[in-house]
């Protein structure tokens, strides 16, 4: 039984032992001078890990009496993590070692946080999730704070330790009630208490306090004010990092607990998120206006791009969560072209974040700034791009659900959108004298920014074939 | 071939402005007349091209011709047909494209980029009028934004970037909501196929929306949010602003895109979408329409009186004459509809010519004021004429094209509505007053500005831009029967079926009240 239950957990288990060894390892022989061969090495594991997880995964199995699933879901959001993750610290390691911020402990430390996802997309009961919620907050906290000597980096760090903290007390405090009113941690006991006749108001009040702080980790207003510092205050390298991977693990396990706990009743949550998911979508459009730091943008455009996936899991239907999937995987890609692009903005070999430093970029690197352009316009999901796909999934999930209201309010929110991307095309393209930005010669960086760019171009033809692993996730998640 | 023939047609200028990116290096003179001539080249041959879809294309025939049909993601398809409807659009383009690349001869800046982006453009708006699946419509017409945004935004004038912007943002604003609809009719109906919705029944019943009954329900919410969308595309008053802004600042070419064609996008999406898909919430709204294009008329040409830049002039006089063009669509009878295509075709050359105008003193003086010019006819005789005959066939002279659909509009409005016939007929005499009167301050006179005394006449290239534009003009105000025949069928059935469907309607209605 036991046997059975390791088999079916290997992936993680494996990788736990992975950042041990590495761990052992690095302190014995070179400390940091092995660091950038250990990323390298960790973002291989990574995408060892996630092909094999895509390939060889099949029907839904549960270990520890339904503690841990392993289904159609997980596997999706798992590749989607990995495979995001290892972008991401390939991209970084050039960046970080220039500036000697490549310690050993960054590989490991996000090896950790990939384990902790991976268990959150996973659980099946409320001890497993706030298992792998912490195990990945924890790493996160410490790699926010990389920087110890930047005053930016440890106060990032220290607000995203203080608030998280918070959010992780409200969701225990949820849980706890839960536990009290359906007499069990287990999701298959809650739905059951949940979903037949009168259900205890308690429960929903445990519901309420749980999605409070799911909603802190998907950085959804109005618990979103952490992101925009954090953001800010990190290195480049590790914001590219929060923007992708944690978001698809947050996004799958809110799927995860409202569908499995508490299916039953979509209409006490759906409200819950409907509101959600209108006030990020607003407030992401509006707040990133003003902004002239580019990192800052982009966390306010990721509250939005949240509020747009939030729109797909308010639906309650297994369309909804194919189509926040469809999003959150177009989203990660679009996000990890924008980075690499980003961490390539350089004067006199100091990292640049001030939009207006972007002036003729085109004349400067043509190849650049269109793939720029298209990664801007797909953000703002203005069709042909992919963002369109994206955000024509979530409104017809909308609206198949019954929330017209939601739909209208989205695209309204997505023209107000439109604007601070077209922004940084406008400085790119119409500006009038140059504003000599160092020409990046970072291969790797080139590489990720053009294929991210032409997928969006190219991806308009079957989206990669998204569509029927993200189907055919939805329907192990929703019966 | 046949299967394919749409789709070679639409994206051969897509195949060249990809040649061009990848394959055309260097900033020098070479480089420069390279692109240009790979751009008259393509487009040149996309004419050709579309004339064997003219040739091979039966009039008699009033359904889709042409058609291919692909399945695509999420239960979509690609599907692409021309019918009598559309044909003349997909024309329409094809013979302006290589006139607009022509006249941008004198580019300099950025000259690659500049005809990568017109001939993008393009491939968008023959998709625009070919395609035949809701989304994949959505996304050619949504999609010619980001062209004609660069267009504007990069080899614009002064005041460039504020046109840009406001033009993107407005039109996204109108066009969103339609998006909306699209994936409401998309659930209701369950195809996205445009000549299946064209015959599914949107639910019509009287319904409450945030306290506010609607008349035709969900048939007028949705032709509402089409409305917003072609409305401002049209654009119709009171929601024309953006046009004057976009045409000033928009380089030559930009506006004679943006006038000839761009501007013809509402009025087919009228035409395709709102009669056929909501005949009752278009007769619901029908009074409103028919009064706001009145209005339209009136307005904006006692507007384009006053306006002291010559180009917004002409934007004001652009939006005055798509005023009789949504009248003769809702007036939804056979010469209403007739006139309106053939309005909408014949201003486009008209309009894309007066453009073109503009841009010949404009390339010469760099000023578009009307008080900078003067007696222009002692120094350019050529232009003169050419100018006299365009300001004639906007003011809607017979035997110009111009004539032909205001006549036809205003006869088919007259059937339904005396009272905006006669409002809107007032109009006539004011576009014959703001044309001519323009046209006397910069031709006619004296030369007396200084700088205007060494100005030269028009060189053969700019003549030989004009002449396919007089000889159409001409043609079709002399014999309209060309396009009558091959719009004629369709329009037939469409006009039949709009009428089919509102009887039902009020078949259905009369059912329930005696219920």
């Amino acid at each position: 039984m036991i046997q059975a239950d390791l088999n079916i957990i290997l992936p993680e288990i494996l990788l736990s032992v992975y950042a041990m060894v590495a761990l052992v390892a690095a302190v014995y022989t070179g400390k940091d001078k092995i660091a950038p061969m250990l990323t390298w090495l960790t973002a291989a594991a990574f995408v060892l890990i996630g092909v094999w997880i895509g390939m060889s995964g099949e029907g839904t199995n549960s270990a520890f009496d339904g503690m841990f699933t392993d289904d159609a879901f997980s596997r999706f959001a798992k590749v989607a993590i990995l495979l995001s993750a290892a972008a991401v610290l390939v991209m970084g390691q050039e960046y970080m070692q220039r500036r000697g911020m490549l310690r050993f402990e960054y590989p490991i430390l996000v090896t950790l946080a990939v384990v902790g996802m991976m268990m959150m997309v996973s659980a099946g009961d409320l001890m497993a999730l706030y298992m792998g919620l912490e195990l990945q907050s924890l790493a996160l906290y410490v790699v926010a704070s990389m920087r110890r000597d930047s005053v930016k980096s440890t106060e990032a760090g220290m607000k995203y330790f203080v608030l998280g903290a918070l959010s992780s007390g409200l969701l225990l405090y949820g849980a706890s009630l839960v536990y009290g009113f359906a007499g069990t941690t287990k999701f298959a006991g809650i739905i059951e208490a949940a979903g037949h006749g009168q259900t205890p108001l308690g429960l929903l009040f445990g519901l309420t306090f749980v999605t409070a702080g799911l909603a802190f980790k998907v950085s959804a207003v109005p618990f979103h004010m952490w992101t925009p510092d954090v953001y800010e205050g990190a290195p480049t390298p590790i914001t590219a990092f929060f923007a992708t991977a944690p978001k698809i693990a947050a996004m799958g396990l809110f799927a995860r607990v409202l569908h499995d706990a508490f299916g039953g009743v979509v209409g006490d949550w759906q409200q819950i998120l409907a509101l959600l998911s209108v006030l990020s979508m607003f407030l992401g459009a509006v707040a990133a206006i003003g902004q002239t730091n580019i990192k800052r943008l982009m966390a306010y455009s990721s509250i939005a791009h949240m509020g747009y996936a939030l729109m797909g899991l308010a639906a309650g239907t297994a369309f909804g969560v194919e189509a926040m999937l469809v999003y959150m995987a177009i989203y990660v890609t679009m996000n990890i072209g924008t980075f690499a692009f980003i961490l390539s903005m350089e004067k006199d070999g100091q990292p640049v974040v001030d939009i207006a430093s972007l002036n003729m970029f085109s004349r400067r690197d043509p190849v650049k700034a269109l793939a720029v352009l298209l990664l801007m316009f797909s953000l703002a999901g203005v069709p042909p791009l992919v963002g369109f796909f994206g955000k024509f999934y979530v409104l017809r999930a909308a609206y198949d659900a019954g929330l017209a209201w939601l739909a209208v309010m989205g695209v309204i929110a997505s023209v107000i959108g439109a604007y601070y991307y077209l922004r940084i095309v406008y400085y790119m393209y119409f500006g009038e004298e140059n504003d000599d930005l160092d020409k990046n010669r970072a291969p790797v960086l080139h590489v990720f920014l053009v294929v991210a760019a032409a997928m969006m171009l190219l991806g308009i033809v079957n989206l990669f074939g998204v569509e029927g692993a993200a189907q055919a996730a939805s329907m192990a998640l929703v019966k | 071939m046949n299967e394919l023939l749409l789709t070679l047609l639409t994206f051969i200028p897509t195949g060249a402005a990809v040649i061009l990116a990848v394959f055309l290096r260097g900033d020098d003179a070479a480089a420069n007349r390279n692109a240009k001539w790979v751009a008259l080249s393509t487009t040149t041959i996309t004419f050709l091209v579309s004339l064997f879809v003219l040739a091979g294309f039966d009039p008699s025939d009033t359904g889709m011709q042409f058609v291919e049909d692909y399945t695509w993601l999420m239960g979509l398809n690609y599907k692409m047909g021309v019918d009598g409807i559309s044909i003349l659009f997909v024309m329409l383009t094809t013979f302006m494209m290589p006139l607009v690349i022509w006249s941008s001869w004198d580019v300099t800046h950025r000259v690659k980029e500049y005809m990568i982006a017109f001939l993008l453009l393009e491939t968008l708006m023959l998709g625009v009028f070919m395609a035949l699946d809701l989304i994949l419509f959505y996304m050619f017409f949504e999609a010619g934004l980001i062209p004609m945004f660069l267009i504007i935004g990069i080899w614009g004038g002064k005041n460039r970037i504020y046109a840009s912007f406001k033009f993107f943002l407005y039109t996204l604003l109108g066009s969103v909501l339609m998006l909306v609809a699209m994936v409401a009719m998309y659930s209701q109906a369950g195809t996205t196929d445009i000549v299946a919705l064209s015959e599914f029944n949107f639910g019509s019943e009287t319904m409450s929306v945030l306290g506010i009954t609607v008349v035709g329900g969900m048939q007028t919410l949705m032709f509402l949010a089409f409305f917003a969308s072609f409305a401002v595309k049209m654009p119709m008053w009171p929601v024309h602003t953006w046009l004057p802004d976009a045409h000033v600042q928009a380089p030559t070419a930009g506006s004679v895109v943006l006038a000839a064609i761009l501007l013809k996008m509402g009025g087919y999406g009228f035409l395709r979408f709102s009669l056929p898909m909501f005949p009752i919430g278009a007769e619901v709204l029908t009074p409103l329409i028919l009064w706001m294009s009145a209005i339209a008329i009136v307005y904006t040409s006692l507007v384009a009186l006053v306006q002291e830049d010559m180009k917004k002039l002409i934007a004001y006089s652009s939006v005055a004459h798509m005023g009789y063009v949504t009248m003769g669509i809702f007036a939804a009878n056979q010469q209403g509809i007739d006139g309106a295509i053939f309005q909408m075709i014949s201003h486009g050359f008209i309009s894309g010519a007066l453009f073109l105008c503009v841009g010949v003193i404009y390339d010469r003086m760099h000023t578009r004021e009307i008080d900078a010019y003067g007696g222009l006819v002692n120094r350019m005789p050529a232009y003169a004429l050419i100018f006299m005959f365009f300001t004639m066939a906007n003011v809607g002279l017979p035997g110009t094209s111009g004539f032909v659909g205001e006549f036809l509009t205003l006869m088919g409005i007259f059937k339904v509505n005396t009272w905006v016939a006669l409002v809107a007929t007032s109009g006539v005499i004011l576009s014959a007053a703001y044309a001519l009167w323009l046209y006397r301050r910069v031709v006619l006179g004296d030369l007396i500005k200084e700088s205007l005394k060494t100005i030269s006449d028009m060189t053969a290239r700019e003549k030989w831009i004009f002449a396919p534009l007089v000889a159409m003009t001409l043609i079709l105000g002399v014999a309209p029967w060309l396009v009558l025949d091959i719009i004629g069928p369709s329009v037939e059935n469409l006009v039949s079926n709009y009428q089919t469907a509102l009887d039902h309607g009020a078949a259905a209605a009369g059912q329930a009240v005696s219920h």
